[in-house]
C-alpha cells in the first residue's frame, strides 16, 4: 500500500502580508504545518511494520524541503515538492490541479490531509483534490482504520458523530484530535537527509505556466484595509481585585 | 448576478448560518436569488426558504442525498448552476458547506474565497471581506471569470425573514458520478443535549483545559447559574470526557453568538474561536498572557481562574440578590 500526505510549509512566527504582493510573506523561517503532523502521524501509525509506503508532497518555495525532511524525519519514506516560480500565488483551483497531478503520479491508496493550514486558516484544499482525483473523500476523522481495501472513519460534526466507509482509493482529512504526532528522533533527522527528495517544476507535470499561480488563479485580493475597530478592548493583571473589576465591566456594558 | 445559496438542513431544519447568507444574497438587491436545497423533506422546506429571500428553490430529494455528505451534493449543485446559469454560488461555513464548496470549485474550475464574513457590491462587482492573520487586517477579495463561489464564516449575518413571497421550485436530479456516491455513512451517533440549549442563550460561560479537571467545571456552571447563562465547553474538554459533546463549541461543535461570553481558561484555538468570535462581548480569564483568546476578548483577565471565578459569583450573586 501507499500513502501519499500532502503537507504544507508555513511561515514561523507572527504573520506578515506584502503590501506590494498582497500576499502573505513566505522570505522568513518556516515550517511544517503543525495541524499536517497529525496526518503525517496518522500514515506512519497505518504503517506500523507493514509495507506500506509513505511520501509526502507538497507545493511551496524551495524552502518547504525543510517541513518534507521533517515529515522524513518523523519515518516517511520518500519527498516529492512540486517548487515553480509560477506557481507563486496560486488559489485553490491552481493548488489543487498541481496537487492531484503530483498525487496521479504517486498512485497512492490513500491520501490524507492535516485539518486546516495555520498561515491561511484554510480549510477546503482536501475536497478539491479529491473532486480532481475523482475519489471519495471524508473530512475531520478522529478515527481512521484501513481495512479490507476500505477506509473506515469516525468523525466529529456539529450534529454528533459519524461512521463512514469509503472504498480506497480515497481521501481523508484528519482532525488534529486524531492523535500526537511523533517528535522526530536524532536518528530520524540523520537519516532524513539521506531518504529521495524529488523536486518537479510544472513542466515536469505537464502544466502549463498560465495554468498556474495567478495566471490560472480564479480569486483575487484586491485591497488589503483595517478590520472593524472592536471597540475598547481591555486587557489587566489580576492584582486580586479581577473579579470586582469583571463586574464593573459588566455593569458597565449592562450585561448584569 | 445570478446568485445561488446553498441551503444546509439537517433533521428538516434549515441551518440559521445559511439562511442567514440567504438573507443578505437578497439584500443586495441585485437580481433575483435562487436557493437549493437537498435532502429528505427537502420539498417541504422551500416555502421558508421564500421567507428569507429566495425567488425560486431548487430541491433534490433523491436517495443519493439522504445522508448529510458533500460529495452527491456536488453534482446537484452542477447541475443547478448549469441548468440555472448562475453566475454566483454562496455558501455558510459548516463541516458538510466547506466540503460541497470546495468540490464545486474543482469541479468547475471556479473561485472560491473562504471565511469571508461580508459582501458588498462595488460598481456592481462583487467584492467579499476576509479577516486575515488573525483579524488584524481585513482583505478585499475578488474573483475573476465566473461562476464565483462564497464560503462565509460561522454568524456573519443575522437569519431575518425578507418578507418574500412563496418561491417558484424546481426538482433537480443529476447524473451522479460514481466517485460522488462512494462513500457510506454506517453508524450515527447524534448528540445528547441536555439542560438549555446554548445556542438560543443570550449568556454562555464556557471551560477550557485551564480549569485543571472535571470537577472544577461547577466553577463554569456556578457562574454560568449566576448570570443565567448556560455552559459551553472546547472541544479538547469535550474529547478529554470532562463535558459532553452538545455543550461543545467551535468548529465541529455549535456557533453561537450570545450578548456574553465568559471564556474560563479556554486558550482561544482557531477551531473554538469559529465558533463563538460572533459573540457580542467577550471576557476572558487565562494564566497565560500570550493565549490567543486575549486578540479577541474585549475585556482580558490575566489570572488564575480558580481564585478569580468563585468570588466573581459570589459578587453576581449579591448583585442580582
Amino acid at each position: 500500500m501507499r500513502i501519499a500526505v500532502c503537507v504544507k510549509h508555513v511561515p514561523e512566527g507572527p504573520s506578515r502580508i506584502d503590501p506590494s504582493t498582497k500576499r502573505l510573506d513566505r522570505s522568513g523561517e518556516g515550517s511544517l504545518n503543525h495541524f499536517d503532523a497529525n496526518a503525517v502521524e496518522e500514515a506512519l501509525r497505518i504503517k506500523g511494520e507493514s509495507g506500506t509506503e509513505v511520501v509526502v508532497v507538497s507545493l511551496g518555495p524551495q524552502k518547504a524541503l525543510d517541513s518534507l525532511r521533517k515529515a522524513l524525519a518523523m519515518g516517511a519514506d520518500r519527498a516529492v515538492l512540486v517548487f515553480d516560480d509560477a506557481a507563486e500565488g496560486s488559489d485553490l483551483v491552481v493548488t489543487s490541479r498541481v496537487l492531484a497531478t503530483a498525487l496521479e503520479r504517486e498512485e497512492p491508496d490513500l491520501v490524507l490531509f492535516g485539518q486546516q493550514a495555520s498561515d491561511a486558516d484554510g480549510a477546503v484544499l482536501w475536497a478539491a483534490v479529491a473532486e480532481r482525483l475523482g475519489r471519495p473523500v471524508i473530512s475531520q476523522a478522529m478515527e481512521l482504520s484501513v481495512e479490507g481495501g476500505s477506509a473506515r472513519v469516525k468523525r466529529q460534526t456539529e450534529f454528533g458523530y459519524d461512521t463512514l466507509e469509503a472504498p480506497l482509493p480515497a481521501v481523508v482529512a484528519v482532525s488534529d484530535a486524531i492523535n500526537e504526532p511523533r517528535y522526530p528522533s536524532l536518528k530520524g533527522i540523520m537519516g532524513a537527509k539521506k531518504k529521495p527528495q524529488e523536486i518537479l517544476s510544472l513542466a515536469d507535470l505537464g502544466i502549463a505556466e498560465g495554468d498556474a499561480g495567478e495566471a490560472g488563479s480564479r480569486t483575487t485580493v484586491l485591497a488589503l484595509g483595517d478590520p472593524p475597530a472592536r471597540g475598547d478592548a481591555r486587557k489587566i493583571e489580576d492584582d486580586g481585585n479581577a473579579a470586582q473589576a469583571i463586574v464593573d465591566f459588566l455593569a458597565e456594558k449592562r450585561l448584569v | 448576478m445570478a446568485a445561488l445559496v446553498f441551503l444546509e438542513q439537517h433533521g428538516g431544519e434549515l441551518q440559521k448560518g445559511s439562511l442567514g447568507v440567504l438573507a443578505k444574497a437578497a439584500s443586495l438587491g441585485d437580481g433575483d436569488v435562487a436557493a437549493v436545497i437537498a435532502g429528505e423533506g427537502a420539498r417541504a422546506l422551500a416555502a421558508e426558504a421564500g421567507k428569507f429571500g429566495a425567488a425560486k428553490v431548487w430541491t433534490c430529494e433523491s436517495a443519493e442525498v439522504a445522508q448529510p455528505l458533500p460529495q452527491p451534493r456536488v453534482d446537484v449543485l452542477a447541475q443547478v448552476v448549469e441548468e440555472g446559469g448562475y453566475d454566483t454560488v454562496l455558501f455558510a461555513n459548516s463541516v458538510l458547506a466547506a466540503d460541497v464548496a470546495a468540490g464545486l470549485a474543482a469541479r468547475l474550475d471556479a473561485g472560491l474565497n473562504w471565511d469571508l464574513a461580508d459582501i458588498e457590491l462595488q460598481d456592481g462587482e462583487l467584492v467579499g471581506k476576509r479577516p486575515a492573520l488573525q483579524d488584524s487586517v481585513y482583505a478585499a477579495v475578488g474573483w475573476s471569470g465566473t461562476p464565483r463561489l462564497a464560503l462565509f464564516r460561522a454568524g456573519s449575518f443575522d437569519a431575518t425573514p425578507a418578507g418574500g413571497g412563496e418561491p417558484e421550485v424546481a426538482e433537480v436530479s443529476p447524473a451522479y458520478r460514481e466517485h460522488s456516491t462512494a462513500v457510506k455513512l454506517v453508524g450515527q451517533d447524534a448528540a445528547e443535549s441536555s439542560g438549555p440549549s446554548i445556542e438560543d442563550a443570550d449568556i454562555i460561560v464556557a471551560g477550557g483545559r485551564g480549569l485543571g479537571s472535571p470537577d472544577n467545571f461547577t466553577l463554569a456552571e456556578e457562574l454560568a447559574k449566576a448570570l443565567g447563562g448556560a455552559v459551553g465547553a472546547t472541544r479538547a474538554v469535550v474529547d478529554a470526557g470532562w463535558y459532553p459533546y452538545s455543550a461543545q463549541i467551535g468548529q465541529t461543535g455549535k456557533t453561537v453568538s450570545p450578548k456574553l461570553y465568559v471564556a474560563l481558561g479556554i486558550s482561544g484555538a482557531i477551531q473554538h474561536k469559529v465558533g463563538m468570535q460572533s459573540s457580542g462581548t467577550i471576557v476572558a480569564i487565562n494564566k497565560d498572557a500570550n493565549a490567543p483568546i486575549f486578540e479577541f476578548s474585549d475585556l482580558g483577565v490575566v489570572g488564575d481562574v480558580h481564585a478569580i471565578v468563585p468570588k466573581l459569583t459570589e459578587l453576581i450573586r449579591a448583585r442580582r440578590a
